[in-house]
């Protein structure tokens, strides 16, 4: 049991644990690599208001990393530009070395709501985008959240945070290379958020992603990520790596405390 | 006392007691000549008269020609409806030209034209389906319309991060996500229907159920005009019951229907 439930992660019981995370056979490493992710100075004006401004960083492949700040300080417009939604006033992005415009399919976003088809069941959903083979690669992918036995139900009788795993399998589904994430675990309870971080920690390392969560919790933050850049009037104002011991346990570790008390400050 | 009104098969027995009594004493007082047979004619002699025009194949051929008239009108209009409701719900420019003028047309009572219509198309079939089509083409539009005007934008946005052509979200987002407003949109469209065609079947027809109920009046047989009131009333319940099947079946995912019974066969 320990070599599936990373019971060093004293936080968690078994209790609470179980059903969250599956017994799986390790996954065979035929994912790519996540790609690097590169923003050159862009910039994004809505009216007068610069909501990013001239913004500047890269992103590893398969880094993982967390964008904080406070509620209108332009990290969901950051990840909406990565994710193509929107177009940038001035500057570029560059995805794996190349210029992109508009949604690419190497990247999945997963919103603060999990924006399931109610009239598709779990399974149709997760396969939304159809495609070859789509049923089993679904099945698959529900599994590895932990949800395959719920595949044929509405989404309707599913909790918040089993939505949100679905979307996360939905996510899943086509391999991404890069998994932005829109703040997917704000609205979920306190122990509901602590078991997804679980989960989405277990599949960034299994599958290898390039991974932006933005999220304005801070301790969330700093559970989850390599590196967290602090975004404050559209600007980097912290740009920190997290050098904290992974699998880590949330709650109780001092260096993780002292870490947010140093991110806070800058929010 | 209350907890007995919970029993089932009691539930099942009470909404009956009226209805009961009422054709029991309505078929006292006929019996009795209390009430004047041309006026109101027994219950029993309306079943007669069913027998009747059953046996000469009158009420058979009716109910066909009837059914035949609203099955077309219905299927004209809301194809049309349908087609026009998703084109100006996705089609701005398209609302913008058409949208103004079907809600000046909707308000126009379609009944109120048929002095018109016999003037176009005579008293033959066109003008009975053109009423028909007419009737059941405002309340398709205007509900499937609605019902596409109001998908939630989130779906739209998430089916397009996640790859879905125009086609594909029109056949896997939108078009569900109207349905529910579509089905009221129908149900709607299939009372004006039943409404339509008696008016128009009454007004001038020389087939169908409005025709043999006027053609009874002439003969002064109240039965067979009391039958055709009673076929009407039985057309549009069961087309009702047909279209809450249908309901039940493309809606299933939806919460208000999920795991239970149509009411109309509880």
């Amino acid at each position: 049991m320990s070599n599936v439930l990373h019971v060093d992660d004293a936080y968690f019981t078994p209790e609470l644990t179980r059903g969250v995370v599956p017994v799986l056979a390790p996954i065979p490493s035929i994912s790519p690599a996540g790609l690097p992710i590169e923003l050159r100075r862009m910039s994004k004006v809505f009216g007068h208001r610069m909501v990013l401004d001239r913004l500047s960083f890269s992103i590893a492949p398969g880094e993982f990393v967390a964008v904080v700040g406070r509620s209108g300080g332009g990290k969901s417009t950051l990840l909406r530009l990565v994710a193509g939604l929107e177009k940038p006033s001035t500057g570029e992005l560059a995805i794996g070395g190349e210029m992109v415009n508009g949604p690419q399919s190497s990247a999945r976003l997963m919103f603060q709501e999990a924006r399931l088809l109610p009239w598709q069941r779990v399974i149709g959903n997760v396969g939304i985008a159809r495609g070859p083979d789509w049923k089993r690669l679904a099945q698959a992918a529900l599994d590895e959240v932990g949800l395959g036995e719920r595949a044929h139900e509405w989404p309707s009788i599913l909790s918040g945070g089993q939505k949100q795993r679905v979307a996360l399998a939905r996510a899943l589904v086509s391999r991404p290379n890069i998994l932005l994430l829109d703040e997917p675990f704000g609205a979920l309870d306190a122990m509901t958020r602590l078991e997804m971080h679980q989960l989405l920690a277990r599949i960034w390392r299994e599958h290898g992603f390039t991974a932006i969560l933005i999220t304005h919790d801070v301790a969330e933050a700093v559970a989850l990520a390599d590196r967290v850049i602090v975004l404050r009037d559209g600007a980097v104002a912290l740009d920190l790596s997290v050098d904290l011991p992974r699998p880590r346990r949330e709650g109780n570790d001092p260096s993780a405390a002292r870490l947010a008390a140093r991110i806070l400050a800058y929010v | 006392m209350a907890e007995r009104f919970n029993d089932r098969r009691l539930q099942g027995v009470i909404p009956w007691i009226i209805p009961v009594l009422g054709l029991v004493s309505w078929e006292l007082a006929s019996d009795s000549g209390l009430l004047s047979a041309r006026l109101l004619p027994a219950p029993s002699s309306v079943a007669v008269a069913f027998w009747h025009t059953l046996q000469d194949g009158t009420l058979i051929d009716s109910v066909a020609v009837s059914s035949w008239r609203a099955l077309k009108g219905l299927v004209i209009g809301g194809v049309l409806g349908l087609a026009l409701g998703v084109v100006n719900g996705l089609w701005r420019p398209a609302e913008l030209l058409l949208d103004s003028t079907l809600q000046m047309l909707r308000n126009v009572p379609h009944l109120a034209i048929i002095p018109l219509v016999i003037l176009w198309f005579g008293i033959g079939e066109g003008a009975k389906i053109f009423l028909v089509t007419i009737g059941v083409l405002f309340p398709v539009y205007i509900n499937t319309y609605h019902g596409i005007r109001t998908i939630d934008p989130a779906l739209v946005e998430m089916a397009r991060v996640y790859g879905l052509g125009p086609a594909a979200r029109f056949w896997r987002v939108i078009l569900p996500g109207a349905l529910p407003s579509i089905f009221v949109g129908l149900r709607y469209g299939l009372g004006i229907m039943w409404l339509t065609l008696i008016v128009a079947e009454t007004v001038s027809a020389s087939s169908g159920i409005g025709y043999m109920t006027m053609n009874a009046r002439e003969f002064l047989q109240t039965d067979v005009v009391l039958l055709g009131i009673i076929i009407y009333a039985v057309l549009g319940k069961l087309s009702d019951i047909i279209t809450k099947f249908g309901e039940h079946a493309a809606l299933q995912w939806h919460p208000s229907y999920a795991r239970q019974q149509p009411e109309a066969l509880a």
